[in-house]
């Protein structure tokens, strides 16, 4: 059975994450379980770039600290739920070398309207950026960098209210 | 006593290695062991003022006490998506 949330190095399955999400693992309730009562489904996948600040990138090196990167996605998942309460979200993101075009994260989000499903599926990808302990590692013609974003922290209520603001948008 | 301390992406270039263990003298906290660290590769200090912290596994600040055994990880900015 394929989990809603996941940190791997097999290349990712959007078709069969949609599944999951759409049976659900962790039904909102009855009708959600047998898939019924979703009207909408939003998915967003992130992509290796061939480019980033002027330079020629050649492939990135993801690093996740994975038992909290686990710990961190659930908790998006939790609070997704908790703002909209009728989406239902499942991520998985990729770790070790990927080439440009490759995905490196998939985030599904089934609600029964659009917006909702739209809106969770937004929201979860920027608390990505702002919580999961993942990083990357950009390989470009004439060296490498780690690439560094936020500093983690799950209770920075501003940061949240940020991400949700963007979600609403 | 004895703790792990793990390091990730750009902190583990700097210390050399991913994971090491340290004795420490209790009663210790995540900064009684990050600043023995400093002390012993000062080019780690550029992040104290960004970075997270975790103990097993869960974010915990600077002033966490550690016990025997607890992994104890130090995390720069994240870049995952």
């Amino acid at each position: 059975m394929v989990p809603l949330v996941a940190v791997g190095s097999a290349p990712l399955d959007l078709a069969a994450l949609t599944t999951a999400v759409l049976t659900g693992s962790v039904p909102a309730d009855a009708a959600a379980a047998q898939g019924t009562g979703d009207g909408a489904i939003a998915s967003f996948a992130g992509l290796v770039r061939d480019h980033n600040l002027g330079r020629r990138v050649r492939f990135l090196e993801y690093e996740a600290y994975e038992p909290l990167a686990i710990r961190a996605m659930e908790r998006i998942v939790e609070e997704a739920r908790a703002a909209w309460p009728s989406a239902r979200i499942g991520l998985h993101h990729r770790t070790g070398r990927l080439e440009i075009g490759e995905a490196s994260i998939i985030i599904v989000a089934a609600s029964a309207h659009r917006g909702d499903a739209f809106a969770a599926c937004r929201y979860a990808i920027e608390r990505v950026k702002q919580i999961v302990p993942i990083w990357k590692r950009e390989h470009f013609e004439g060296g490498d960098v780690w690439l560094e974003g936020a500093v983690a922290d799950p209770d920075d209520t501003a940061a949240r209210q940020k991400a949700y603001k963007i979600a609403c948008a | 006593m004895r703790v792990t301390v793990r390091f990730f992406a750009r902190l583990r270039d700097l210390a050399g290695t991913g994971e090491l263990v340290r004795d420490v003298a209790g009663p210790a906290t995540v900064q009684t062991v990050w600043t023995s660290l400093v002390s012993e590769m000062p080019s780690l200090g550029e992040y104290e003022k960004a970075m997270s912290v975790a103990v097993n596994a869960e974010y915990a600040r600077m002033a966490a006490p550690l016990r025997e055994g607890d992994e104890v990880a130090f995390l720069p900015p994240v870049s995952g998506g």
